[in-house]
């Protein structure tokens, strides 16, 4: 079978393994697991990637109350209740009851979609192993109805975790894997210059090399992130502060750091005089 | 060479079987690596690992092995996928592993392979030895992989073999005794406890009908909390010394216990000998929380199971000044900090792996503190019908 290969698209940059991984996820025709630290891009892939089959992205936000069936169909017994009550409408047809959720949408739809299931691991233990015969064979029924909905054309199926949570082996097994490693100085000096085009290039410099000593410093429950990058460049930039170097007085930490262990692991680094490896 | 590939692969933790081995054969078969090593290392990574821990080992395996190789690639894909239409291979797999090599066209699987191969001669000499190698060893890897780690599925490979020849030295552990994972998984299974909390989400139906018809047919919807698993549990694992002959028995505990997915929660923590003061988040007692903490996070609804063989020297029970403890008010002797625990926790058990001839001493102490059970089929179920209902002790 032949299928359409990814190369990335004018905004969203591709590494060669994720090309790799997208395709080998395109030609098995397997859902793509994409894990990384926040904000490396997860969920801009699949919009990438619907972008570049040109194909409509179906999002799937999870979240802790979220369950596998939400995703296939929903059955709303109130509403068909009421309408018994109130007169309003055919009840004796279940099916105007029936609606389909983001997966089920993707199945029912008649071209290909791309769906993200995003934060995966932000739902209970069990959500991803009852997703997995859904996943595997793009059909379901519906018991209420007995019908059948069935893929006409498999979705591409791109799923997000942030890691937070163990994945089952089986879930595992059935994905293509991919990592997005935390972007690299070069890169991270792109994507800061993309929200604060008209910083100096000192304090960028500067900022950027405290910031991966800070993620480099041991012990950190919660390394700091791209966005936290960002938020504190702009607190500086507010603050009129012109120049920074990591030492115990870093201006605005708090941006950076969030737990009041990492202030003190970072004071510990600090104090000891050990700087970390840059 | 290839099976050392899969060996070192599992080896080092990269948990590969015959279903990556497969899709990767589909992979390779459909050009996914375009005829390069790279394109290879990429998609081999890419449905081998899957998880980002894995990634290094995946790395360093690769590394090793493939590393001027060369070979006749033709000869080692046939030698593959004669591994896979052999129904002794077969024989081997899962049940769900099986179901995908059905589906799996194997035919057509081998002329794509051999269509590539075909087509590569003499354009890029590299990428013909690889796609050798690379039908090879996810095929090999899956070949070694059904019998070397499926848990709960007759031999286990070298560490079974190993574990056999340490279990002999030990007189107390019999083979008729041990627990494998999947009998611990299921024994498990029956520690559970539902409630109904949270947000009231869900159609009461029986509720409703039942509302409806009390007044009188107008339509009165009501609403319940879904059931969810309120279990949590507390392992307490003894690593004392004279437990090592022990290990694989509480190592596959643990990993039962870590599997479950019907516990709300799971707190594995580690003590040496007998509970004191502080109990240890990891086997080298490095750090943990104190116990008098551990009773603060942990309400009485917690289901305690402490496994250990409950032998020390009598002082570390009845000292009260133990070498372990640290601060003033952690300094009870040992017996005293059992006592806390059972009485803060009331649904409590002590699963003992040495027969219960070597119950007496300190042993014969612990079990008037705490309800002793073997750590035994019958023992884990016992055990569990005491944290459920309060059962029996075992005497």
């Amino acid at each position: 079978m032949d299928f359409v290969r990814f190369r990335g698209t004018d905004a969203y940059l591709t590494s060669p393994e994720l090309e790799s991984a997208v395709n080998c996820a395109l030609a098995l025709e397997r859902p793509l697991l994409v894990r990384g630290e926040p904000g490396t891009g997860k969920t801009q892939l699949a919009e990438a990637l619907a972008r570049a089959l040109g194909l409509s992205l179906i999002h799937w936000p999870v979240k802790s109350t979220t369950k596998a069936q939400d995703g296939l169909y929903v059955y709303d017994t109130v509403q068909r209740l009421y309408d018994s009550r109130f007169g309003d409408g055919d009840v004796r047809d279940i099916r105007r009851y029936i609606k389909l959720g983001p997966l089920g949408e993707a199945f029912a739809a008649r071209d290909r979609r791309v769906v993200l299931i995003d934060e995966v691991d932000k739902a209970d233990l069990e959500f991803p192993n009852d997703l997995l015969h859904e996943l595997d064979r793009m059909r379901f029924r519906v018991a209420e109805t007995g019908d059948e909905v069935v893929a006409r054309e498999r979705p591409v199926v791109v799923i997000t975790s942030n890691a937070e949570k163990e994945l089952p082996d089986a879930f595992l097994r059935r994905c293509v894997f991919h990592y997005i490693e935390f972007p690299d100085r070069e890169l991270m000096a792109r994507i800061v210059r993309v929200h604060h085009p008209d910083l100096a290039d000192k304090l960028l410099d500067q900022t950027l090399g405290a910031f991966y000593q800070l993620r480099d410093v041991q012990g950190l429950r919660k390394r700091p992130s791209t966005s936290e990058l960002i938020d504190w460049i702009a607190v500086l930039r507010r603050a009129g502060v012109e120049s920074v170097e990591l030492d115990e007085s870093l201006p605005f930490l708090g941006a950076l750091l969030k737990r009041e262990q990492d202030l003190l692991a970072f004071a510990e680094a600090m104090h000891r005089g050990r700087r970390p490896r840059a | 060479m290839f099976v050392d590939f899969l060996y070192e692969l599992r080896e080092r933790g990269v948990k590969v079987g015959a279903q990556e081995a497969l899709s990767l054969s589909q992979a390779l078969g459909k050009g996914l690596h375009e005829t390069t090593l790279d394109g290879f290392y990429r998609v081999a990574r890419a449905l081998c690992v899957h998880r980002e821990e894995d990634l290094d080992a995946f790395d360093r395996a690769f590394a090793h092995h493939f590393r001027g190789v060369s070979d006749d690639a033709l000869k080692i894909a046939e030698e593959v996928l004669q591994w896979l239409a052999d129904p002794r291979s077969r024989r081997e797999l899962t049940e769900e592993e099986r179901e995908i090599l059905e589906r799996l066209d194997l035919e057509e699987v081998q002329r794509q392979m051999r269509e590539r191969l075909a087509e590569q001669d003499g354009r890029h000499d590299r990428g013909n030895r690889w796609v050798g190698t690379g039908g090879t060893s996810p095929h090999g890897r899956g070949g070694t992989h059904p019998t070397g780690i499926r848990v709960g599925e007759g031999g286990t490979g070298g560490r079974g073999a190993m574990a056999i020849s340490a279990r002999r030295r030990f007189r107390d552990l019999r083979s008729d005794v041990t627990l494998d994972t999947r009998q611990i998984e299921l024994a498990l299974r029956r520690l559970r406890a539902y409630v109904r909390e949270g947000a009231q989400d869900e159609l009461d139906l029986p509720g409703t009908i039942d509302a409806t018809a009390r007044s009188a047919g107008e339509l009165e919807i009501k609403l319940r909390a879904p059931r969810r698993s309120n279990l949590r549990v507390l392992l307490l694992l003894d690593v004392g010394g004279s437990m090592d002959p022990h290990s694989e028995v509480c190592e596959r505990l643990f990993s039962a216990a870590k599997r479950a997915t019907h516990f709300k929660e799971l707190r594995t923590l580690y003590f040496h000998n007998c509970v004191y003061g502080r109990v240890y988040e990891n086997g080298s007692l490095t750090r943990g929380p104190r116990v008098v903490d551990l009773l603060r996070e942990c309400d009485p609804s917690w289901k305690l199971i402490a496994v250990g063989d409950a032998l020390m020297a009598p002082w570390e029970l009845t000292a009260s000044n133990s070498p372990w403890s640290w601060t003033e008010e952690d300094r009870a002797s040992g017996l005293a900090w059992l006592v806390a625990l059972t009485g803060h926790f009331p649904r409590s058990v002590w699963l003992n792996p040495e027969p219960e001839a070597a119950w007496y001493g300190t042993a014969g102490i612990i079990r008037d503190v705490f309800p002793m059970f073997r750590l035994t089929l019958d023992g884990l179920t016992a055990a569990i019908q005491h944290l459920l209902r309060g059962g029996e002790r075992s005497r």
